[in-house]
């Protein structure tokens, strides 16, 4: 008899703790993650990870559906006042912060104003923005001084868009780093197990409210189905792929490309594209110094990029890219247009030859950072260090980690005092897909990005198409600034591809949100 | 012995004074600005320039160092610039993954290591002797990192015994701390096991051949008394001064070894502060393992007298 006690209570103590075990498993989402989650203030930095983790514990007042139309989110709506210079928004009725305080106008006034003194678009439509103010509880209007026809996309956009933090919060001045994570959104941040570089933990919100649509994109109901949430930050893709292997993680966010034929023979993996408009490669030059200060020589550049080859090197896989994509902003996207690029589909050394020679290129040596621990960065500027040197440039190639590059990109100096020539980088994304928002596509001499495009009556083609509040007109601006950009070739694209992700295959419910978002999924 | 202790003390202030300003430097004067990093890859100059004067890396060289060694006189390693938090803390959080991990390679490394070594000694020459030296020739040569993705492949996702990857504190439950220790401390301490078998063959042959052990054979005294209580603990010197010495070895070792299991310990935490030049962690885990690798070395130099009562302080 002592001896079956014994027996029951060792099984017990075997089976209790491997039925909690299980419980867990079934309502935790483990996640490889991209990147080391450190800042959580999205307004401070526009790292995609901080961006990731902003969607899930804070909500925003408009959110992209998949056609890149603009939907209500927070917002119950919104009406155009006064010829289009007044936006009066209302809230959701019954939205909670996580503090359990109910979401008011205010909240959303302070966290648009802190917003837009730190984000690239928000800047813009705080430029054309005279006042924003709540006039109740639920409602606030934000005025403009001129027509501006984008500030609910801008208020939708999709990467580093305005989360709604309670108003206390926001007050913070926008260069002082938030350190609260209260918000509104679908999970609440467990700060007691955060252990930097190593784990994340979510809960799901009891009390959020999701909207009744469908999850669209990034619009509609955003249902937390999971109990619980784990980042995990695994940086050996090797490891992460055997810990996926193993059953140890659910959902790996970025499966280095050249394993994604392997694991689509694993049928316990699944291969999810979640990235309708995919990445957008780009070569970017330093418009201030010879010879890419010349059109003509960026000219010569394109004239050297024969897309596939960079995406047979960098991504692999065929099914994952476009063999050409002659858009700035993105084929699939609602601005996709390939005019102007029509010279560049096939590579013409010759022509390349010849137009170094017109901006005066004479053998001088041109500077290519490569950025050696960024496996993608670094195998294109491979290929596109091996077309210079087939088109006679004398190339100086200099090899640095990624950090180093992000610095030295910000230098001014010329190339051979500690500036640069050359350099690659990718982005992708609706921002990408739009004249306004594309960061590299920014023409604005010094206030552009590092290489510092300087093309000021392509800046005013932008100018006007943000202006035009009616799609149907933006369209012909879209084709002009089209066909000047590649004249004026602000970056070259050297092709298009998606980052599909990879989970079990009994992860489901996964939404193409165009990044890897949390809500709806759940384990079967 | 006190006064030599103390002298040995007092001789790590310059010495990791020495490593503080050579740390300093060679951090401030390599490339790579930790605000562009933290700003993101779409950020404008304006906002790096902003995070830069935040954080006071605009400042002269000279004045940043001196803020650091202030900071330092008084006990404080500083915060981390991404984080906003001790460094000190930061590495406290750290330290048990990576003193767990050292202590079992160490202990894994010794129990096999020692009887190899004198195996291969008693036995010099034979079959039993090459081996024995193959091997470690083997596990010395091949990277650390090929020996970890082996292990995964056979024991994890072959067999399904071991997990993959991370780590379980041992006071949330120990046996999955266990488990989860066993192919890190295998991968870390085949090289560090290498490294200790040589060195004890070499020494135990040159012990083997010593008149006393001649003597003790002529007594009559059994083979393995001879071996263990008069050669080995005779030998016993230079393989623990190997075992202090190979600790450098380890803490590179560790690094990798935490990177391939994903272990979150101070090896992770340094690589992660180094590829974002997190400066004050990096100056801290710098300083913090220099003192580790000098009291280490002390108490093994403190050790000597009890192995050896010929040494004296």
């Amino acid at each position: 008899m002592k001896r079956f006690i014994l027996m029951v209570a060792l099984l017990l103590g075997l089976a209790v703790p491997g039925a909690g075990i299980a419980q867990d498993r079934a309502t935790t989402l483990r996640v490889v993650v991209h990147a080391n989650l450190q800042i959580l203030d999205p307004v401070w930095t526009t790292a995609f990870i901080t961006n990731r983790h902003a969607y899930l514990i804070y909500d925003t007042l408009y959110a992209m559906n998949s056609r890149f139309e603009p939907l209500p989110q927070m917002a119950e709506g919104h009406e155009v006042l006064e010829n289009g210079l007044v936006y009066r928004i209302t809230l959701r009725e019954g939205l909670r912060f996580h503090d359990g305080s109910p979401v008011r106008a205010a909240d959303a006034v302070a966290s648009l104003r802190r917003w837009m003194a730190r984000d690239a678009m928000g800047q813009r439509m705080g430029s054309v923005t005279s006042a924003i103010e709540a006039t109740d509880e639920r409602t606030f209007e934000i005025r403009l001084r001129e027509l501006w026809g984008l500030v609910i996309e801008t208020l939708a956009k999709a990467s580093t868009p305005a989360f709604i933090m309670p108003e206390r919060i926001a007050m913070t001045p926008p260069n002082t780093q938030v350190t609260e994570t209260i918000g509104s959104g679908p999970f609440i941040f467990v700060r007691d197990e955060w252990r930097p570089g190593n784990r994340v933990v979510y809960r799901r919100n009891p009390d959020y409210v999701p909207r009744a649509e469908p999850a669209d994109y990034m619009s509609g109901g955003k249902r937390p189905l999971m109990e619980r949430i784990e980042w995990l930050y695994i940086p050996d893709q090797n490891t992460a792929l055997a810990a996926l292997n193993a059953g140890e993680i659910d959902y790996y966010e970025a499966p280095p490309l050249d394993f994604i034929a392997s694991m689509e023979r694993n049928r316990n993996i699944r291969i999810v594209n979640i990235d309708t408009l995919g990445t957008q490669g780009l070569i970017r030059p330093n418009h201030l110094f010879p010879p890419f200060n010349d059109p003509r020589a960026r000219q010569a550049l394109a004239h050297l990029v024969r897309q596939e080859d960079y995406m047979r090197v960098v991504v692999g896989n065929p099914r994952l890219y476009q063999n050409f994509c002659g858009a700035f902003f993105q084929c699939g996207s609602g601005n996709d247009t390939a005019v102007g690029s029509e010279a560049f589909m096939r590579p013409n050394i010759d022509r390349a030859r010849e137009l170094l020679r017109e901006a005066g290129y004479n053998g001088e040596r041109i500077v290519v950072m490569q950025p050696t621990d960024r496996a993608q960065y670094n195998a294109a500027t491979m290929v596109l260090v091996q077309s210079l040197r087939r088109a006679g440039v004398n190339v100086d190639v200099q090899a640095m980690d990624w950090s180093t590059l992000l610095s030295r990109r910000a230098s001014r100096n010329p190339p051979e005092q500690g500036g640069y020539h050359l350099f690659i980088t990718t982005h992708g994304g609706p921002d990408t897909a739009a004249p306004v928002s594309n960061i590299w596509f920014n023409s604005r001499c010094e206030r552009a990005n590092p290489g510092w495009a300087c093309d000021m009556e392509l800046d005013a083609m932008v100018a006007d198409w943000a202006r035009e509040a009616d799609p149907a007109a933006r369209r012909p601006i879209l084709e002009r600034i089209h066909r000047r950009a590649w004249e004026s070739l602000p970056y070259i694209p050297y092709g298009q591809y998606t980052q599909p992700i990879a989970v079990r295959a009994n992860v489901q419910g996964i939404v193409a949100a165009g990044m890897p978002v949390y809500w709806n999924i759940e384990k079967r | 012995m006190w006064s030599y202790v103390t002298r040995r003390i007092l001789a790590t202030i310059p010495v990791l004074g020495v490593v503080a300003i050579v740390v300093f430097l060679l951090l401030r004067l390599s490339p790579g600005d930790p605000a562009a990093i933290i700003a993101g890859d779409n950020a404008s100059l304006e906002d790096i320039a902003m995070i830069r004067e935040q954080l006071g890396l605009d400042r002269p060289l000279l004045q940043q160092f001196i803020l650091w060694a202030m900071q330092l006189l008084g006990g404080d390693l500083g915060n981390s610039i991404y984080l906003s938090r001790p460094v000190l803390g930061l590495i406290v959080e750290r330290v048990e993954p990576t003193v767990a991990l050292a202590l079992t390679t160490m202990v894994f490394a010794m129990l096999l290591a020692i009887p190899m070594g004198v195996l291969a000694a008693w036995r010099a020459g034979s079959w039993v002797d090459q081996t024995i030296m193959a091997l470690s020739v083997l596990a010395f040569s091949v990277p650390v990192f090929l020996i970890g993705y082996g292990l995964v492949i056979g024991l994890s996702l072959e067999l399904e015994w071991l997990p993959v990857q991370g780590f379980v504190s041992f006071a949330e439950d120990p046996m999955r701390f266990a488990s989860h220790l066993v192919l890190p401390t295998v991968t870390l301490g085949l090289v560090y096991m290498a490294l200790l078998a040589r060195i004890t063959r070499a020494t135990m042959l040159e012990t083997l051949n010593e008149d006393f052990i001649r003597t003790a054979r002529a007594k009559g005294l059994a083979e393995p008394r001879v071996l263990l209580l008069h050669a080995l603990k005779s030998a016993a010197v230079p393989i623990v001064t190997t075992i202090g010495t190979g600790l450098a070895l380890l803490i590179g070792g560790v690094v990798v070894t935490e990177s391939v299991f994903a272990i979150p310990g101070i090896g992770r935490l340094t690589i992660e502060a180094v590829l974002q030049r997190d400066y004050p962690i990096i100056q801290g885990v710098i300083l913090v393992i220099a003192t580790v690798y000098v009291l280490v070395n002390l108490a093994i130099d403190l050790a000597y007298p009890l192995l050896d009562p010929r040494i004296r302080f």
